[in-house]
């Protein structure tokens, strides 16, 4: 038995038990977590494939972080079901965890779409360590890759891959790379730092079939794109998106959407069960409705307020939305919100655009409430505009001061500078 | 924990926190040999902020809650329980931006490097941090302030 059990030890797991013993110092903590190695930053697992990170540096926690916080960490173990009458987790090998409070933090999983030939060897997903070990171990042998997927991930191992010196090709079905994150604008000045570095982008297309090599089927030797065109290729990295991982709910009575559905508390429709990060449903506070977001910092943040909760301290989730900083191919990006607005009168649109420069700087209003931003290069105080969003501050008065190359805390009215500055 | 404090209507604009902070988180700790012979020059971790006639100094608020140790991807950014100091550790930071994006102060920066961050320290190996002692009229003060 246990006071409270977590399912998963990423950002979410990590961000709960941290919570929870700023809370409660002495009620027994269990952690499920299937992967062995030690805490680490997911999002750095590019930085492990170029070369600049090494497991050690990718270490988000110390050492010594289960018995720091007195936790028993159950690593290397699966938990296949979860019995909410008797209140115990059921990990593979048949053993129970009981719990009195319950944290789903089991993430998300990679969306990988029926592509045939997609079961040969050196295809990959890329989303964990393990995934970054296995392909870093067939790069020295690799000198073409397909990326299918142009999104975070995607444009992440992209870069790594290129920095290793091998040829990229990666394939977008959208029309432009980051399109969630960026508007035609931004993408663009990525795209034409990516294609410097000799990177081939193809859009409005996918990968409907991989090949095997000539002399073995079974190893990748190619891929089809949907308009028939042939790509030579030694490694296929899909990289198309994130879904969460819900089986344990499966047939309980733990109400699910496209992730768990949670209240602002990170509350499910079961009493003392929570659910935080990638596999949960939260606040969008943008968009003003739960959606699922996968990103390290919220997931985190919602860790956090799940622990708080389930330790007694009565925490608000405040809410996040779409918010992205890239550093991708020596881009620095700030977005956060909308990037694309729907064409309508309700949204007002701010750009400052210097192509000699490459700078970029465009905020979405909407009723003179920022609801929308992304700065490209100068992006040091984007953390302000951040800010001013969150807060739902009227800007009617000061908005083209926003975009302004001196933009800065100098530049807000008096009051409310006092108020960001003093706290108060 | 103390916390440095800026005095809009005392600070003239004249950029010497800035300097300083430079000098301070210089190899040399030499204002000339700072400024002429280290290459890259360290970047000032205080910003002045200007908009005329406005002016003053703004560097990390060390906040009780810090938005950029829990945004943080890579574990670089950390709340010293004990000194309340939220530490910068370069060698962990991978240059994601992340904590660029949630800092309400736009108070971290890019470091020369372009690589990392930077951010104010309170200079930890001194009693006064150096903006302080070295503004002229008493913009910046080091004092005792509840979180």
């Amino acid at each position: 038995m246990s006071k409270y059990v977590i399912v998963g030890a990423s950002a979410a797991g990590i961000g709960a038990v941290e919570a929870i013993r700023d809370v409660d110092p002495v009620g027994t903590i269990t952690v499920i977590s299937e992967e062995l190695c030690p805490q680490y930053s997911r999002p750095m697992i590019s930085d492990f494939i170029s070369g600049k990170a090494t497991l050690e540096k990718m270490k988000c926690r110390d050492d010594h972080f289960w018995e720091k916080n007195d936790v028993q960490a159950l690593t290397g173990r699966t938990a296949v079901h979860l019995n909410l009458a008797d209140r115990y987790v059921e990990l593979d090998g048949g053993d129970r965890v009981t719990f009195e409070r319950l944290l789903l933090a089991t993430g998300g999983k990679p969306f990988i779409p029926k592509i045939e030939g997609a079961d040969k060897e050196s295809v990959f997903t890329f989303t964990m360590f393990s995934d970054a070990e296995r392909l870093a171990t067939k790069i020295e042998s690799a000198k073409k890759a397909v990326v299918i997927g142009a999104g975070l991930i995607g444009v992440s191992v992209t870069e790594a891959l290129a920095k290793r010196g091998l040829e990229v090709t990666i394939v977008e079905f959208k029309d432009k790379i980051l399109s969630l994150l960026l508007d035609s604008a931004a993408s663009e000045i990525v795209e034409n730092a990516v294609r410097k570095t000799g990177v081939k982008i193809i859009t409005g297309q996918t990968v409907q079939r991989i090949l095997g090599k000539p002399e073995n089927d079974n190893v990748v030797g190619g891929a089809v794109l949907t308009n028939g065109d042939h790509i030579q290729c030694d490694l296929v990295i899909i990289a198309i998106g994130v879904i969460p991982r819900m089986e344990l709910v499966a047939g309980t009575d733990v109400k699910t959407n496209r992730g768990i559905i949670v209240d602002k508390f990170m509350h499910t429709s079961v009493p003392d069960v929570y659910a935080s990060g990638d596999v949960a449903e939260a606040y969008d506070f943008i968009l003003n409705e739960n959606r699922s977001l996968p990103l390290w910092p919220l997931a985190q943040l919602e860790g956090r307020v799940a622990g708080y909760n389930m330790a007694g301290k009565k925490t608000d989730y405040q809410g996040g939305t779409s918010m992205s900083a890239l550093k991708y191919f020596g881009i620095p990006i700030i977005s956060i919100g909308i990037a694309n607005p729907k064409k309508d009168d309700a949204y007002e649109i701010l750009v400052k655009h210097d192509s000699a420069k490459n700078l970029y700087k465009k905020l979405v209003l909407k009723d003179n409430v920022i609801v929308g931003m992304t700065f490209v290069n100068d992006i040091e105080r984007a953390g302000i505009i951040f800010h001013l969003m969150k807060n739902c501050v009227d800007v009617k008065k000061f908005k083209q001061e926003l975009i302004s190359e001196n933009f800065g805390l100098a530049t807000l009215p008096s009051r409310l500078r006092k108020k960001i500055y003093l706290g108060d | 924990m103390k916390r440095i404090i800026a005095k809009e209507e005392a600070c003239m604009g004249c950029g010497l926190c800035e300097v300083y902070c430079t000098v301070q988180h210089s190899k040399s700790k030499d204002i000339v040999k700072a400024y002429n012979r280290e290459h890259p020059r360290p970047i000032s971790r205080v910003r002045l902020e200007t908009n005329k006639p406005v002016s003053f100094a703004i560097q990390c608020r060390h906040c009780e809650d810090a938005p950029c140790v829990t945004a943080c991807l890579s574990g670089a950014m950390r709340k010293d329980e004990e000194t309340g100091l939220v530490t910068h550790d370069a060698e962990k930071c991978m240059g994601c931006w992340t904590c660029i994006m949630v800092c309400p102060y736009g108070a971290i920066k890019m470091d020369v490097s372009g690589k990392i961050v930077a951010k104010c320290d309170l200079c930890s190996e001194l009693d006064i941090p150096a903006c302080v002692v070295n503004c002229p009229n008493g913009a910046l003060v080091y004092k005792e302030v509840k979180p």
